[in-house]
């Protein structure tokens, strides 16, 4: 069955303290090459019908991301690139 | 007729019970609300407590604005009622839209617990009016996800529109926007706090007692209104 992924992420003006503990942390594995890190959410939903893009921006916009600080994008994926057919 | 305060409980409150001894220690009758219960039972004003409503799962705040007890609570603000958000009561209004802005990771990322200077900014709100302009007061902080962040622009409005409530002074806990503890809607009747005056309302417990000047102002606020 496909699902929609909704990506979510801080706006890029949005300080990161996450993202920045993390690269903060890169030199410790000897990595040093890494200029920036910002971490972010993935959804995936599964409608009981067909997937819905246009209602899965509706649910992303009201309730997965908050548009004050955050940006999210919408796309169509096949079951098995999702992350529950991996597992 | 003694005023009605009415103190939400969401799955995760933790400061509820607190907040309705505030509204008690201040001469109101607390009354309790559920999130899932539509009905306002009268009250004339509303706390929204701190705590961890729904887990905070997704975003602090964003599944309780979804409450049927918040759209009443939406309706009654627009409608003038006070109501105050006090740390995930903040984190709420600001998901349901009725205050600008957003409240994120604090910036060091730890969480942070300490009693805390505020700087009264503004004493033109319901839940502020017994201050003086300026006064400072000390009342406990604790949060993890406290730093208020929205665009410049908003943040200039707040400033030219007298519409920050508080400041931290003393050292910002969590990074917030120009050291931003507080602020209130354009008509002052709906306030969000970062740390937690329901906690500084009696010697054996607090720091202090300036917490009760919130609980204070509203009934000030409520004999004043017209009915």
């Amino acid at each position: 069955m496909p699902r929609v992924v909704v990506d979510v992420m801080l706006k890029p003006e949005i300080l990161d303290p996450q993202g920045q503990a993390v690269a903060n942390a890169l030199p410790r594995l000897g990595v040093s090459d890494v200029a920036s890190v910002r971490i972010g959410r993935r959804i995936e939903i599964e409608f009981t019908g067909e997937p819905d893009l246009d209602r899965a921006r509706e649910i992303a916009d009201k309730l997965l991301a908050n548009p004050v600080i955050e940006d999210f994008t919408v796309r169509v994926v096949e079951a098995d690139e999702t992350a529950g057919a991996r597992s | 007729m003694t005023a009605r305060v009415g103190v939400v409980t969401f799955p995760g409150s933790l400061d509820d019970g607190d907040a309705a001894r505030a509204v008690r220690i201040a001469g109101a009758e607390p009354v309790r609300l559920w999130h899932g219960d539509p009905a306002l039972h009268g009250v004339d004003a509303v706390v929204l407590p701190g705590g961890f409503s729904y887990g905070d799962y997704l975003r602090c705040g964003a599944i309780a604005r979804f409450a049927p007890v918040m759209e009443s609570i939406v309706d009654a603000a627009r409608g003038g009622m006070p109501v105050l958000g006090i740390c995930n009561g903040f984190q709420i209004l600001c998901e349901a839209h009725l205050l600008p802005g957003a409240l994120t990771r604090n910036q060091h990322l730890h969480f942070r617990n300490r009693d805390q200077v505020l700087r009264i900014e503004t004493v033109g709100t319901a839940w502020t009016n017994t201050f003086q302009p300026g006064q400072e007061v000390l009342i406990p902080v604790k949060n993890g996800e406290g730093c208020y962040v929205a665009d410049p622009a908003t943040l200039d409005r707040l400033e030219a529109e007298g519409r920050v409530v508080a400041r931290y002074i003393g050292g910002n806990p969590n990074g917030s926007q120009r050291d931003i503890a507080a602020i209130t809607n354009e008509a002052g009747n709906v306030v969000g706090i970062m740390p937690h005056p329901e906690h500084a309302v009696e010697e054996l417990t607090g720091p202090s007692l300036d917490g009760l000047g919130f609980f204070t102002s509203v009934l000030k606020h409520l004999v004043g209104a017209p009915a």
